[in-house]
């Protein structure tokens, strides 16, 4: 590892290191560029891209019911009804009609929507409550700790089962605030502890000695050296809240009338899309969910990676 | 319970109390806020299936006194937390004269048998890979296949769950596609009966087990790391002791403890996403219960199955919380 701070040099001085290792050496330079994170973000950003570009190269509308013939295959498979596919429907019909690829094209975004709505109020939430408990200490964390660990308990799935089978129908926006209320937990804890911890180090001290306000040691001084927790926080809790969400939506609660990949996945289960091998139907949208989460685990195991340089390796 | 100190013990049982509390209270409240009024539904229920019903007004009145809806909100309350107490949650609306408690108590040793199984095999495989991992002696086939195997990681149980079930029950029809035991066996302790049971439980347990591994192997990978700098380990290595006894005896045995507590956050997940798994696989548990009282808008049976199951995930963390001392001489609890 001496050779890290000259890396041109490596590969004179240590000939037995391979080109790939030496490449991989100079990586650590820079510990943004780690490839997890740029797959994962990637991965991210097309299906976003997706999204975007599907709304404008192909038609939205075909999310409709009616749109085609029901239950056709992806171009070139066939049905059990000797079928073929189109290129009208590229990814195939649902048992309405409605377009495969418009329904992903309009569902993902959606999805993701719901995850990152959710997991920005849950985390404004926990960088407030944090600070207060760090700061305040005394009653005020004790009720703040208190109530968190009681909170992280409690499986959302369920409290908002009960909710939305009481009230029927909500909208994107509702869930996502629904679902706030129980991804706040961990950001809480998190900074709580952080914030005990750098309140004694001697950079925070010396800030508060030269008289700096609460606010500025709060904001200037420790959060950027929170930023790489707050942001491995942030998706993970993305990851709970989409799950959360797709867990209702494939129970038949969540937004009825709006198109999602896990109701199109309840929809396709309750008209026995299995049993008939409408294998395009529930599984187009469950491979592109699944494609989500591993996007969303590698940005996860790069952030750790960059906050946590011994979990690097050559 | 001698080495766990009272103020640590009263911070966990104040914690567990409130869990419930909040919980019940939670799942009280929020129909209750809803225009949405069970009788009605009762009622709506036996008009669809009959046409008209004579007196119904007469019926909707003798509904509401009997579920108690004209009771003051505090008086409800009251008997409401009364009766969690003794986990009685009225009668099912769906299935009208049976007591929620019996449906429950039906589902629920699927639902706990089922978790049991696929917690442990998970515990155990994620904990072994996730040392391999970081063990200097690991194959190297190995090195590149477990990060690979690791992708599916925090995908939801429910995904891989309809992939298994897609690819080994509908298409190879390898196992059977619903049910937690076969129609044609009779409930009993037969070879029969465990066998069907077996092989009915075995994917779903499987579809679980794919995806949480992973949550294990990465947590102990960390660990490992930490473990393997350590002074006892090079010792080890410097007396000449054998890898494989270093691995279970020095490191393992050392990194594995932390990872017990990592049950208390993730518990609430895992249940969750058993449910759904329980739901898409129709096996016998508490998923399937809640679903089909979601069909059948059953608002005693939501309510008393996501009771239970909240009930159940504190109480595990409670007791995770309170034998981990004990296995862990290194823990200190300071008072809170």
């Amino acid at each position: 590892m001496a050779d890290h701070s000259t890396p041109n040099a490596a590969g004179a001085q240590t000939p037995d290191l391979t080109a790939r290792q030496i490449r991989r050496m100079k990586r650590f330079d820079n510990p943004w560029r780690n490839p997890k994170l740029i797959w994962g973000a990637g991965l991210l950003l097309g299906i976003v891209a997706m999204g975007i570009l599907g709304r404008i190269f192909w038609d939205p509308d075909l999310v409709f019911t009616g749109s085609g013939l029901t239950r056709q295959p992806p171009v070139g498979l066939e049905n059990l009804r000797g079928q073929v596919g189109t290129w009208a429907h590229p990814l195939g019909t649902d048992g309405a009609g409605r377009d495969v690829l418009a329904l992903l094209i309009i569902g993902a975004p959606n999805s993701l929507f719901v995850g990152v709505l959710a997991s920005l109020i849950g985390m404004s939430i926990g960088i407030f409550l944090g600070f207060s408990a760090g700061f305040i200490r005394g009653r005020v964390d004790d009720v703040i700790r208190v109530l968190s660990d009681v909170m992280i308990t409690i499986p959302p799935l369920l409290i908002l089962v009960v909710f939305q089978a009481a009230y029927g129908d909500i909208s994107l926006t509702m869930m996502a605030i629904l679902i706030a209320c129980f991804v706040w937990q961990s950001p809480t804890r998190l900074i709580r502890a952080q914030v005990l911890s750098m309140r004694e180090s001697g950079y925070v001290q010396m800030a508060r000695l030269s008289g700096a306000s609460t606010m500025h040691i709060m904001f200037r001084e420790m959060m950027p050296n929170l930023v790489p927790y707050l942001f491995g926080s942030f998706i993970a809790n993305v990851t709970t809240s989409i799950v959360t969400a797709v867990g209702l939506e494939v129970l038949g609660l969540g937004p009825q009338r709006i198109p999602t990949l896990g109701r199109t996945i309840y929809e396709a289960i309750n008209s026995g899309a299995l049993i008939q091998n409408l294998y395009w139907w529930w599984g187009i949208p469950t491979i592109l969910l699944a494609l989500m989460f591993i996007g969303l685990l590698l940005i996860n195991l790069g952030l750790d990676e960059v906050s946590n340089p011994r979990l690097r390796k050559l | 319970m001698g080495r766990i100190p009272a103020s640590y013990l009263m911070n966990r049982v104040i914690t567990l109390v409130l869990t419930i509390v909040i919980a019940a209270t939670l799942i009280w409240l929020i129909p209750r806020l809803s225009p949405v009024d069970p009788a009605e539904i009762m009622l709506g229920r036996m008009t669809a299936g009959a046409g008209t019903v004579e007196g119904s007004e007469q019926i909707l009145a003798t509904l509401q006194e009997r579920f108690g809806l004209n009771d003051p909100l505090l008086v409800q309350y009251a008997k409401y937390m009364r009766n969690i107490l003794f986990l009685d949650f009225g009668l099912s609306t769906a299935s009208f004269p049976t007591p929620v408690s019996t449906l429950i108590a039906n589902a629920l040793p699927w639902t706990i048998g089922l978790m049991l199984i696929s917690i442990v095999i998970t515990f155990v495989i994620g904990n072994l890979l996730g040392a391999l991992m970081v063990w200097e002696h690991t194959p190297r086939l190995w090195k590149v296949a477990i990060p690979a195997a690791m992708v599916f990681t925090s995908i939801p149980p429910i995904l891989s769950g309809l992939l298994l079930m897609w690819i080994f029950s509908a298409q190879l029809q390898w196992f059977p596609l619903t049910g937690a035991y076969g129609l044609t066996v009779e409930p009993g302790w037969t070879w029969d009966f465990v066998g069907s049971v077996l092989h009915h439980g075995f994917l779903p347990a499987l579809s679980i087990v794919v995806v949480t591994f992973g949550f294990w192997a990465l947590g102990m990978r960390g660990l490992m790391i930490t473990v393997q700098g350590e002074d006892y380990t090079t010792l080890a290595k410097a007396k000449g002791l054998r890898p494989r006894y270093i691995l279970y005896r020095y490191m393992i045995r050392n990194a594995i403890l932390p990872q017990i507590t990592a049950f208390a956050l993730k518990i609430g997940l895992l249940i969750a996403g058993q449910v759904l798994v329980e739901r898409i696989f129709a096996y016998n548990g508490m998923g399937k219960l809640l679903y089909d009282a979601i069909l059948d808008q059953d608002f005693p049976v939501i309510q008393g199955v996501s009771f239970v199951i909240i009930l159940m995930t504190a109480l595990a963390v409670f007791i995770v919380d309170l034998v981990y001392p004990l296995i862990d001489p290194r823990i200190r609890h300071e008072a809170a």
